[in-house]
């Protein structure tokens, strides 16, 4: 595109200046591979990472970027889940295709009800996320003979990837397969948020009734953010149905929503790596201590989120980076 | 003889009632501050356990714990008033949210290593056990008495707010806060009462809760969600909207669990996004 003038490169410049990669990204994703050599014990946990990690950037996009608080983020999660489940019991197990209708699912039902959510914010806003979600839980929960009830859906078989990589017990397969697709969707994210659109959504964020006034087709930025967000939650839940071959009907639980938000305000918001952060710290605190009965487990998260909200404002991401401004002010000073 | 459908609707207004008590405090906070405080079930549960701990522990009878299922979460919540909720008046809607639900996760692990993670079991007084018949339908007394605390409840919120000085500063605060403080309404101490009333009131709702729902640690999070549908459907800072729409869900949910049990409480969910979608700011709200 040519650009005539000075001052309208000015945007231009600095969008290019934002999707620059940082020498810090490239150490953390080649990082991302370690557990292959280090950890090969704990390859199944590292898949089960790599999910909630995508689940929970899903989540960022709309939490962190367009400023839309929902608390039924699980809605499209389990969605998926079960369309991939279900695809794979009836139809065929090739794992890509199942991928593909289960995010088709959820980006379906995310488009659907995103023409709600453009319409409200506040309290209004976050109940209805809520209720949606609540509403396909008892909808899955009562279509028993479709879903397994309470059961679960059991029997899940999943071919080999490309015919030749299956999913083993050790879950090499699964890691690679979880961690391939975490990173395309990454890649894709960082490109729209470095985008105008990606400006538009902050835009919302800071002030969603100016934006109209300058122009910005607000709703439309929010279906299309959600419909996206849905769909990247959808893939998260596939591969989960995928990679553990069985569906719990509290993929849609009210808990699953509750803890994608505590693991992207953990995190930090409005920062892609901030869910990722979140959702490793967060599961692996939980994994290590896992022997602690659940009940007493969410009070050190019930204690973590007061002592975040309170002194860590901007997550862990946003303290880190704050910390690195001030050594940085000290070292110049001086 | 009346059909099954009026024991449908009894059945139903006395859970109202209950959802009512539980959440009309919440409602009148929210009017006021626009704090979303997701820890309110939080406070009905410690009514819930001061009570069940003075019946079962002490041996008390259920009707002296009742004052003080409303005592003691009206002071715990002054208490997290003072501490932390006033930090965080006028933040986003995010903080506010993440705030109350870490309290509220905090109180259901405080409550699970205190009582257990078994449902507390309650002993009502005599006459208010059973069931009598009165035309062909089963009244049974607790449900009944339920009703009657519950009507006598909203007269006195109802005097109190539009008779009292009070009340017409409250009142005055949720319709304008700037003005009412321009006014020399001393805001924050009366939002500080009111948010104590109210989780007291949610407290006696928690005691008053256990013979009918029972009473566990998740009980802060499982009736969070009637108590935000309930003061999603009223509109925020509306008494009669909080009793209206409790009643409302409260006839919903005994309905469809009484005549399509299988969809358990979906018809209720389907309630709450059929009124958002038609009146996003509630029932009775205004904004």
């Amino acid at each position: 595109m040519a650009v005539p003038t000075d001052t309208a490169a000015e945007p231009v410049r600095y969008l290019k200046s934002q999707t620059r990669w940082h020498w810090a990204e490239t150490v953390f994703w080649l990082a991302t591979l370690l557990p292959f050599y280090l950890a090969p014990d704990y390859l199944q946990l590292a898949s089960q990472i790599a999910i909630t990690a995508l689940f929970a950037l899903s989540l960022d996009l709309i939490l962190g970027y367009a400023g839309i608080v929902s608390l039924g983020q699980a809605a499209f999660f389990g969605t998926a889940a079960y369309a991939a489940g279900i695809f794979s019991k009836m139809v065929w197990g090739e794992p890509f295709t199942g991928l593909l209708v289960g995010t088709a699912a959820a980006a379906l039902v995310g488009y659907a009800s995103s023409f709600v959510i453009a319409r409200f914010r506040h309290l209004t806003l976050i109940m209805i996320t809520l209720g949606l979600s609540l509403l396909l839980e008892q909808a899955a929960n009562s279509a028993g003979w479709l879903t397994g009830g309470s059961d679960g859906l059991q029997g899940i078989e999943i071919w080999p990837l490309f015919g030749a990589f299956p999913f083993d017990l050790w879950g090499y397969t699964a890691y690679a397969y979880s961690l391939v697709v975490l990173f395309v969707v990454f890649l894709c994210a960082r490109r729209l948020i470095n985008s105008p659109f990606g400006l538009a959504l902050r835009g919302i964020r800071e002030n969603a009734v100016r934006m109209p006034a300058v122009g910005a087709p607000s709703r439309k930025h929010i279906r299309t953010i959600y419909t996206l967000s849905a769909a990247i939650a959808g893939l998260a839940g596939a591969l989960l149905a995928q990679t553990t071959q069985t569906v719990a009907l509290d993929a849609l639980g009210f808990q699953r929503s509750a803890d994608v938000l505590v693991m992207v305000v953990l995190g930090g918001t409005g920062r892609l790596y901030g869910g990722i952060v979140g959702a490793v710290v967060y599961m692996i605190a939980h994994d290590q201590l896992s022997g602690m009965a659940p009940q007493y487990w969410y009070f050190w998260i019930g204690l973590l989120l007061v002592v975040v909200v309170m002194f860590l404002p901007n997550g862990i991401l946003g303290g880190l980076s704050a910390a690195a401004n001030w050594l940085h002010e000290r070292w110049s000073s001086k | 003889m009346l059909p099954p459908v009026f024991g449908v609707l009894f059945d139903g207004i006395a859970y109202g009632m209950l959802l009512f008590l539980l959440s009309v405090g919440l409602s009148v906070t929210l009017g006021l501050m626009n704090f979303v405080n997701l820890a309110h079930c939080a406070f009905a549960m410690v009514g819930g356990y001061v009570t069940a701990l003075l019946v079962n522990r002490f041996g008390w009878s259920f009707f002296w714990t009742l004052p003080l299922a409303f005592i003691v979460p009206a002071v715990a919540s002054i208490f997290f008033e003072r501490l932390f909720y006033r930090r965080f008046y006028g933040k986003s809607d995010l903080a506010q949210v993440l705030l109350t639900i870490g309290i509220a996760f905090m109180s259901v692990a405080t409550a699970a290593w205190f009582f257990g993670t078994t449902q507390q079991p309650i002993t009502t007084p005599e006459f208010l056990r059973g069931s009598f018949q009165v035309m062909g339908l089963d009244i049974a007394p607790y449900r009944l008495f339920l009703i009657l605390v519950g009507a006598a409840i909203t007269l006195a919120l109802v005097v109190g707010l539009e008779y009292t000085r009070f009340g017409a500063q409250v009142r005055a605060a949720v319709d304008n806060q700037r003005m009412a403080s321009g006014l020399g309404i001393n805001v924050e101490r009366t939002f500080a009462i009111t948010f104590a009333v109210g989780s007291g009131l949610a407290g006696l709702g928690g005691a008053l809760a256990i013979d009918i729902v029972g009473l566990d640690p998740n009980f802060a999070i499982t009736y969070l969600i009637y108590v935000l549908i309930v003061v999603a459907v009223g509109g925020l800072g509306s008494i009669a909207g909080s009793l209206a729409a409790a009643i409302l869900i409260g006839i919903s949910d005994i309905a469809g669990k009484y005549y399509v049990p299988q969809l358990g409480a979906f018809l209720i969910y389907l309630v709450m996004l059929a009124i958002l979608m038609w009146r996003p700011s509630g029932l009775f709200g205004r904004r």
